[in-house]
């Protein structure tokens, strides 16, 4: 896989996220997914509409990781989330420490870089 | 249709065996698994081979005619990937093919080499198993997918990690006379709790070690048996597969594993059982918590009771209801591509009476393996009957 190319659709959701415009995409049903997709996996609607992703949303599960990939081993420890955003779920790494994390904390959304590979990734930020 | 028959079963020795390719591992559990049905190679019709990661650990793809060639068989060979449940859906389709009539004689099994990698390698490796996009390059490992998984469980039904060493400390219990597996050693609940954090609230001795080894099952038709006086005591007689979203943001759920209740339901059905005529099982341990997760699905127990099955000893080898008596993954090992098959052949042997374990087990008929990839996105579950010694001549 070449460096310089892009994932369509994942990328262009990071950009946006990075923006502060995140999106994910909603069927007319209301289920929310994130991209690339052209059917809802809920669902199979093919009628998908960027949906703002908000503001804050709150944290569904979480865990420190203290044994990284080699994409991540400068990084670790870190704080691993799934946080529900009300109709999608993002993972990401939490940018606190990890006593400071826990389900139900309330936190914001971003784009960061990892400490190793410098790679783009999504982060939270408690709120 | 006809029940398919386990003619014979092969393991090698699971463990670190970082110098022996996945064709040759493949070659001594299937070799083995024909000396075991006693079966001409001429009748064999197919190979079905579970593999995972052999891209990445020997930049070997299209393994199925290797693993055909490795057992001296000209047949048609296909390699399944469903990480970590490779060799059960691999299973699954030799199963259904000797059932409907298609093949009397089949091999499947499966086969990993991953020791050959280094630690980090290789949990770069069993990454892959999960969505790249939208977990990997979040930093999510093999591991941590597992922790989000206990750390809700933990919120949603209580329980913790001294409940989760219990699970740890039985199945190496049950490994200690077991010759293939990796871990033939006892551990205490203090040293699983005492061992380095991996992922929290999941530690070393939560998890499955890295391992090499293969396993091979011969089916045969009731057909096939009864022609050629083929011992075969154990009937494969149903099956069920359930599926999930790849990436745990896209379930409601994480604390279950619906996957696999489907894949249950669907081959208690198969095989005309319910889940309390279980006398035993072998179950997808690649995590404490996911033996939790598994014996809630198979309808064992209710959501947030399976957690205490192995501290209150209703799983341990004297319990009503052994869970892993092989070891499971935990203390046997997970060699990926051939637990699915393993299970199968260490159930197969439980059921027979040949096993170290069968004792605990006396009066046992019906047994059932469950097989899982990556966090129970792809979810496989075979019944398997003891049969009557009359009914397999008759």
């Amino acid at each position: 896989m070449s460096e310089d190319v892009r994932d369509a659709g994942y990328d262009d959701f990071l950009d946006a996220l990075a923006a502060g415009e995140g999106y994910y995409l909603e069927c007319s049903e209301g289920h929310g997914s994130l991209p690339p997709r052209l059917a809802c996996p809920q669902c199979g609607d093919r009628d998908l509409v960027e949906t703002p992703v908000p503001e804050t949303g709150t944290v569904d599960s979480c865990s420190t990781i203290h044994v990284a990939t080699p994409s991540f081993v400068d990084d670790a420890p870190y704080v691993v989330a799934v946080v529900d955003f009300g109709a999608v779920r993002l993972t990401g790494q939490v940018r606190a420490d990890s006593e400071d994390v826990e389900i139900g904390s309330e936190v914001a959304p971003d784009v960061g870089e990892s400490a190793t590979t410098g790679e783009r990734l999504v982060t939270f930020e408690l709120r | 249709m006809t029940d398919a028959r386990v003619g014979g079963v092969g393991l090698t020795h699971f463990g670190v065996h970082p110098e022996r390719t996945s064709r040759e591992l493949f070659a001594e559990a299937g070799l083995a698994a024909l000396d075991d049905a006693g079966i001409d190679r001429e009748d064999v019709e197919a190979v079905h081979y579970g593999n995972f990661m052999g891209e990445l650990s020997e930049h070997q793809g299209h393994q199925g005619p290797l693993a055909a060639e490795a057992l001296g068989l000209d047949v048609p060979a296909t390699r399944y990937e469903s990480a970590c449940a490779s060799s059960g859906v691999a299973l699954r389709q030799a199963f259904r093919d000797v059932r409907n009539g298609e093949a009397d004689v089949v091999v499947v099994g499966g086969s990993e080499r991953m020791n050959n990698l280094s630690t980090a390698e290789s949990t770069e490796a069993l990454a892959i198993a999960a969505d790249d996009l939208y977990e990997v390059r979040a930093g999510m490992t093999f591991p941590g997918a597992y922790a989000l998984m206990a750390a809700a469980y933990f919120e949603e039904f209580g329980g913790s990690r001294e409940d989760l060493a219990h699970i740890a400390v039985k199945n190496h219990a049950n490994a200690l006379g077991n010759d293939h597996a990796q871990y033939q050693r006892e551990i205490t609940v203090e040293d699983a709790l005492d061992s380095p954090p991996v992922a929290e609230p999941l530690h070393l001795y939560d998890a499955c070690p890295v391992t090499d080894g293969a396993s091979a099952v011969v089916l045969v038709s009731e057909e096939y048996a009864a022609a050629h006086d083929v011992a075969a005591e154990v009937a494969v007689t149903g099956t069920g597969q359930g599926g999930d979203k790849m990436a745990l943001q896209d379930r409601d759920d994480v604390a279950t594993s619906p996957a696999a209740t489907d894949a249950a339901e669907e081959a208690y059905a198969d095989a005309g059982v319910s889940a309390s005529d279980v006398d035993l099982a072998e179950v997808h341990d690649c995590f404490t918590i996911a033996e939790v997760l598994a014996v809630e699905s198979l309808g064992f127990f209710e959501h947030g009771e399976g957690i205490a099955a192995a501290r209150e000893g209703v799983t341990t080898r004297d319990g009503d209801l052994p869970v892993n008596l092989s070891g499971g993954l935990k203390a046997k090992g997970h060699p990926v591509g051939a637990t699915g098959t393993s299970q199968v052949a260490e159930l197969t042997k439980l059921l027979r009476g040949d096993h170290v374990n069968s004792e605990h087990v006396a009066d046992a008929t019906t047994a059932v393996a469950h097989n899982a990839g990556g966090t129970v996105a792809s979810a496989v579950v075979h019944v398997l009957e003891a049969v009557d010694d009359e009914e397999v001549g008759a």
